[in-house]
């Protein structure tokens, strides 16, 4: 790089965002490992028609909860076994995954706009605004999420659309808090009064000069968030308010299986496991992603 | 307008700028009034320099901030090139062009998220007509100004050095071909050698373009090399108002004698020979009565504890203080 | 023997870059009852060389020393128990930010009985009585309703007022002041400037003054140590420092000052501190010196003694002239 070493007499020479960022995620080696489970499950959902056996909904009648590979009675024909109904349970995780990160996405995505801009209106008018606004988050914050999730699902009725939209609602106080903490913090510092004194409108100040600024907690928050909108859309599923059967969310295959717990451990667990390495998963990479983009807790 | 704009008088007038601040003090009580300017009076002239010196809690922030148009007055006026801000907001709109400002901190003072040639292109963006192609053009010849190469367009501030940051703040500032730049402790940030060029460099452009600055310091010795009127103020008032020479050679208020003195120089044989002040500023919340500095003031009598005393032309310059008048200060 | 001997100290810390040494070989002898001053700007190196004395470093740098001793004892050989004992009782430091540097969690009075407690002990009456008198020393008005004050209810002055006390409890040999007035106005710290020499000419304390601000320590200091990007440049009685400076980055910073110059513009030292992947091969301040020369650009100067001075320069300056300079032959002419 011979135009970087002729501009380091430029002055204090720092790699680049990306690079920095790195260095600081990779310190972490659980984040690390989190990130390369994320990928393989991202994998698994995009590819899913090709590396999955047989189809999701698939019926084999002669093999009725076959037991997985290793154990007796078990065939590489059915590497994780089958469930009640003959349908091949890895296929069936493979396809999952499918819906668990597009529930995320979806969860996150709605929450995080709908957050991010309840908390900008709130940083930026004070007063009675801001109180309505955060008086009310407070109230959604009182009550147990899933709790919350099952009343707005029994008034919009089950499935799993609606079961994302409540849960997006129970997640919506926590990005207008951290946004509205941000903006505050932010709307002092003298990048946006020089910014005003040049002219710039609400609008700008809001989403073109602040925003940027407060977008890492944000970050954080949503791969968090991203876990538990897995976690309690299966939850849902599981008590039959979420996706329905034969869709197989890992939830409700969960939900499917709860009678045959003590006959065919597999059943159960196999969806239960996927639930919980996505999850941890997820958790691993949002702690790697606080300790980069968090600058109090940088070390130098 | 075709009526030339303040070809008479100064390009900016501050008359009796008044400002308070309510503080909540909890549900139950009334708010208090924190009064952060009581009545500042002055002018500047194009191509002019000002310096407002005083200690933290003396309204120099406050003045800067009302310059600026970020907030209004509580009362009094402020007329930029003859015009008054409050007339309606298409005068406000484009005085604000007409005031910009350079801010202490270069670090927090650029957008940690924008390019440098985004921070500079923002206010063309927001307030011209131009194309993206003119946009880069002013950009760059503003950067050529101010000592930037053109290829540091595509930087963001965390690459640059303090004095660097400080360049792009003072060029962000001129994009607008201001009349008036505030320069908010513009140096006292910065590293000795780089102060110097950043200075240098502000001198430079006010004889180019024929800049006013309100210059607001606490360092005595950048404010005595670098303006040609210096403005003491003290909790909220202006206590001393005069020419350079008259303030830096014959310092009248006990508050101006107090500051000059307490500054350190450079210089180990003038060691030891200072005036002690005793005690710190009053909070601004409780004024002391009569003159604010009485509390502190080795000249305070029963007068001053009871009358606050007017700003007066006394020994060529503009001093507020009972003892002066009354002929006890030497 | 001097109370604090400090013999090529070498401060370096781990970056993404790779190593930085932010300090490079410092020789410094602090005398009984002395005032040191450490001048220089950011990245100089002037607290981190200070901080690695008093062992407040994290565990990741690296500090190497030929010699680093405090009366006598090797500060490096001691063991962290023995080392903790010495830290804040037999020296002891102040910072910048004195509003910060209080926990804002306990008041006043606790924190200066604690640091008592930790060191001399004695029942909670004497320790109360003489955190008072400590208050009283630093010039604070009513000590006694003090000791019930949170951090946030003093001002910036008053804060300062307390950290001194703090560090003058247990009657240090040495106080190591970072910076003590920068975020302090200026009649507050002429206030403050003069309650550290008067503390310190009362008890014969040796007192180290890190500052950037060439007027402080031109007031106060009697020895001064000038540093640049990690090293000393000069090291020199203050008087006759800032008469007549030796090193040219020491004159360039002098002539700087804006009380020093007459004309509308200053001069000026051209370019920046070298960072970290700039680092010139011979003398530090080569790419910036007006009086550079090729000799300069390979061979990096030593500390050496230059008159009544030890300058880092090729060429030290008497009365503003470069000596031995292959140029000033031509300049003279």
């Amino acid at each position: 790089m011979p135009a970087e070493l002729t501009e380091a007499a430029d002055g204090i020479k720092q790699p680049g965002p990306l690079l920095e960022f790195w260095h600081y995620f990779r310190e972490n080696r659980g984040s690390v490992a989190g990130l390369v489970v994320i990928c393989i499950v991202v994998l698994a959902a995009i590819l899913a028609d090709l590396i999955a056996p047989y189809g999701p909904a698939e019926q084999f009648r002669e093999h009725f909860l076959a037991p997985p590979v290793w154990m007796e009675g078990g065939s590489w024909q059915f590497v994780l076994g089958t469930d009640a109904v003959g349908r091949d349970i890895l296929s069936r995780i493979i396809h999952g995954s499918r819906f668990s990160l597009v529930i995320g996405l979806i969860v996150v995505s709605l929450s995080l706009a709908a957050g991010v801009v309840i908390g900008l209106v709130a940083g930026f008018f004070r007063g009675w605004t801001e109180t309505m606004i955060m008086r009310l988050m407070d109230i959604i914050l009182a009550m147990p999420s899933l709790l919350l999730a099952i009343v707005i699902v029994a008034i919009l009725g089950p499935g799993l659309v609606n079961a994302m939209i409540a849960v997006a609602i129970t997640y919506l106080p926590h990005y207008v808090r951290l946004t509205r903490a941000s903006v505050i913090a932010e709307t002092s510092r003298d990048y946006v009064v020089a910014s005003r004194v040049a002219g710039a409108g609400l609008g700008r100040l809001m989403f073109v000069t602040v925003l940027p600024n407060c977008m890492a907690p944000l970050i954080v928050q949503a791969t968090l968030g991203f876990s538990n909108a897995i976690l309690d859309a299966a939850a849902l599923g599981f008590l039959g308010l979420g996706a329905q059967p034969p869709t197989p969310e890992w939830g409700t295959m969960l939900a499917d299986a709860r009678e045959f717990v003590l006959r065919a451990w597999w059943v159960v667990t196999f969806p239960g496991l996927a639930i919980l390495i996505t999850v941890l998963a997820f958790n691993l990479m949002g702690d790697g992603l606080r300790d980069a983009l968090d600058p109090k807790l940088k070390r130098s | 307008m075709s009526a030339a704009p303040g070809a008479a008088g100064p390009v900016l007038r501050a008359e009796s700028l008044v400002r308070s601040y309510k503080i909540s003090r909890g549900m139950l009580r009334p708010p208090a009034e924190l009064q952060a300017l009581r009545g500042v009076s002055f002018g500047l002239d194009t191509g002019h320099t000002l310096a407002v010196v005083g200690e933290s809690g003396c309204g120099k922030s406050t003045l800067a901030r009302l310059v600026t148009m970020i907030e209004p007055p509580t009362s009094g006026r402020l007329l930029i090139d003859g015009h008054d801000p409050a007339e309606g907001p298409a005068t406000r709109r484009r005085l604000r062009e007409a005031v910009q400002i350079v801010f202490q901190d270069p670090y927090g003072s650029l957008n940690p998220r924008q390019k440098v040639a985004s921070i500079l292109g923002e206010p063309l963006l927001i307030n011209r007509r131009m194309s993206a192609a003119e946009r880069r053009e002013a950009v760059a010849a503003m950067m050529a100004q101010v000592g930037l190469r053109p290829e540091q367009a595509q930087r963001y501030p965390h690459m640059f050095s303090g004095g660097q940051r400080q360049r792009v703040a003072v060029a962000r500032a001129l994009m607008l071909n201001p009349r008036i730049v505030v320069l908010d402790e513009p140096v006292s940030a910065l590293d000795l050698s780089i102060q110097a060029q950043i200075l240098n460099l502000l001198v430079e452009l006010q004889d180019r373009y024929r800049l006013a600055y309100l210059f607001i310091s606490h360092n005595l010795s950048v404010v005595r090399h670098f303006a040609e009127a210096v403005l003491v103020m003290y909790l909220g008032r202006v206590v001393e108002h005069g020419g350079r020479e008259a303030v830096f050679a014959s310092p009248q208020h006990p508050y101006t004698r107090a500051l000059l003195s307490a500054s350190p120089t450079a210089d180990p044989a003038r060691r030891g020979r200072r005036i002690k002040l005793v005690g710190e500023l009053p909070s601004p919340l409780h004024p002391p009565p009569g003159c604010p500095f009485n509390p502190r003031c080795p000249l305070a009598n029963e007068r001053c504890r009871i009358e606050t005393p007017p700003l007066q032309q006394l020994n060529g310059r503009l001093v507020a203080c009972h003892a002066v008048e009354e002929g006890r200060a030497d | 023997m001097a109370l604090l001997e400090i013999r090529g100290l070498t401060v370096e810390f781990r970056t993404t870059l790779g190593p930085l040494r932010a300090v490079d070989g410092l020789d410094l002898d602090v005398e009984k009852g002395e005032i040191v001053g450490i001048v220089g700007e950011s990245g100089s190196g002037k607290s981190v060389a200070m901080l690695a004395v008093m062992g407040l470093l994290p565990r990741t740098t690296t500090i190497t020393a030929e010699r680093l001793a405090f009366d006598g004892a090797d500060l490096l050989s001691l063991s962290t128990r023995r080392r903790r004992a010495l830290t804040g009782k037999a020296m002891a430091m102040i910072f910048q930010e004195p509003m910060t540097s209080l926990n804002p969690c306990f008041t006043v009075g606790f924190q200066i009985v604690e640091g008592l407690r930790q060191h001399e002990g004695g029942s909670r009456r004497a320790l109360r009585a003489r955190a008072v008198e400590l208050l009283e020393k630093v010039g604070i008005p009513a000590p006694e309703e003090r000791l019930g004050a949170f951090p946030h209810q003093l001002s910036g002055g008053m804060s300062q007022r307390v950290m001194i006390a703090m560090a003058i409890a247990c009657n240090p040999q040495l106080l190591i002041a970072d910076e003590p007035t920068t975020a302090l106005d200026v009649t507050i710290q002429a206030q403050i400037l003069d309650l550290l020499v008067e503390l310190q000419r009362e008890r014969g304390m040796a007192l180290v003054l890190i500052t950037h601000d060439m007027g402080v320590v031109a007031e106060t200091a009697h020895r001064v140590s000038v540093q640049y990007a990690g090293q000393q440049v000069e090291l020199r009685e203050v008087k006759a420092l800032f008469a007549d400076p030796r090193h040219p980055y020491t004159a360039a910073l002098l002539e700087a000052l804006p009380e020093r110059s007459s004309g509308r513009l200053l001069p000026t030292i051209k370019g920046v501190v070298p960072g970290l992947r700039d680092r010139p091969p011979g003398c530090l301040f080569e790419p910036r010196c007006r009086l550079a020369t090729a000799h300069c650009r390979a061979v990096p100067p030593p500390l050496a003694p230059a008159g009544d001075a030890l300058a880092r320069c090729h060429y030290p300056l008497f009365e503003g002239l470069p000596q031995n300079h292959p140029g000033t032959a031509e300049r003279a002419s």
